[in-house]
């Protein structure tokens, strides 16, 4: 394997460990959807860790080796039409997986709120927090910017 | 840099982006699975959530990971090519595919008999093996997308 062979599998490592935290974080809404105590809010935490961490490495990973591929792989430019897209799609997709965070990051915030007042049984906002729709929306759409980041790797329009 | 700088023929890339799909899902059940059964300490919603994401996640997952190897396998006609000319990340990819795909079906057995005796408040050390197997297929798994992606030989 050149070099180069490395930090392809290395760019397709990340983009597997970005889209199974995004699989985690999709296990985790269909169950924080039932979810209305303090305490199995926070359950979840260690869970959603393991989740952001993937998606961080994910992230981070895709980019950087993708532009290293797109620099050094002769047939390629940075400048390429399906590479310009990807870049494009990865930061909207990034500022959408942040406001995803933000939505969801509310509910342990309460949860631990409600514990260090004393409130350890069920809570009705605690449980609206958990099934926040706009958190969902935008879980959604970042997972779709990632599929168009996939199809766009795959086709590799105007290549 | 030729395998990695070719452009497939159009007719490939969906059967590829099928088993890709199917292959990240696969992953992304595993490590909910892990994670979920890894950090559980007795709790039952945890357990359940690590095996659950097993059959509801990494076994659709499974299914159409290797439904999309078989589909780009023959669209690239290798089944033509005698197997001395088989590329080695090829035969590391069915191998592992194929034990991953019974692994994964003794660890929903396992993990399945384990949430099943969770009601009478067992079923911890099968939930255990579970996580073990579980880490198991995704570190063979790992080695599977970097020898798909890699391509070494």
């Amino acid at each position: 394997m050149r070099f180069d062979d490395w930090i392809l599998a290395l760019h397709v490592l990340s983009a597997f460990s970005l889209v199974a935290g995004l699989v985690v974080f999709w296990a985790l809404i269909v169950v924080g959807r039932r979810i209305d105590t303090p305490g199995d809010t926070l359950a979840l935490s260690p869970v959603a860790k393991v989740g952001s961490a993937t998606v961080g490495v994910g992230m981070v990973g895709t980019i950087v080796f993708g532009v290293w591929l797109a620099l050094s792989v002769g047939n390629y430019d940075i400048w390429d039409g399906w590479i310009i897209a990807a870049i494009v799609l990865w930061f909207i997709g990034s500022g959408l997986g942040r406001q995803t965070g933000k939505e969801f990051l509310a509910a342990p915030m309460k949860a631990v709120e409600l514990q260090s007042a004393g409130q350890t049984g069920p809570n009705e906002e605690l449980l609206a927090l958990n099934r926040t729709s706009r958190g969902v929306l935008f879980q959604a759409l970042t997972s779709l910017v990632v599929l168009l980041i996939l199809i766009d790797m795959i086709w590799k329009p105007g290549a | 840099m030729s395998v990695l700088a070719a452009v497939r023929p159009d007719s490939w890339n969906f059967p590829l982006l099928v088993h890709v799909l199917g292959a990240t899902v696969l992953v992304g059940g595993l490590v909910t699975c892990a994670s979920a059964l890894a950090f559980a300490k007795g709790d039952a919603r945890l357990l359940r959530l690590g095996y659950w994401s097993l059959v509801a996640i990494s076994l659709p997952g499974y299914i159409v990971m290797r439904v999309g190897a078989q589909w780009i396998y023959s669209k690239e006609h290798w089944e033509d090519v005698p197997d001395k000319f088989v590329p080695s990340w090829i035969n590391i990819g069915f191998l592992v595919a194929d034990i991953g795909g019974l692994l994964l079906l003794v660890t929903l057995i396992v993990g399945g008999i384990g949430v099943r005796k969770l009601r009478n408040g067992g079923g911890g050390g099968l939930l255990k093996a579970t996580l073990v197997l579980s880490v198991v297929l995704l570190a063979a798994y790992v080695v599977a997308v970097w020898a798909m992606a890699g391509k070494p030989n």
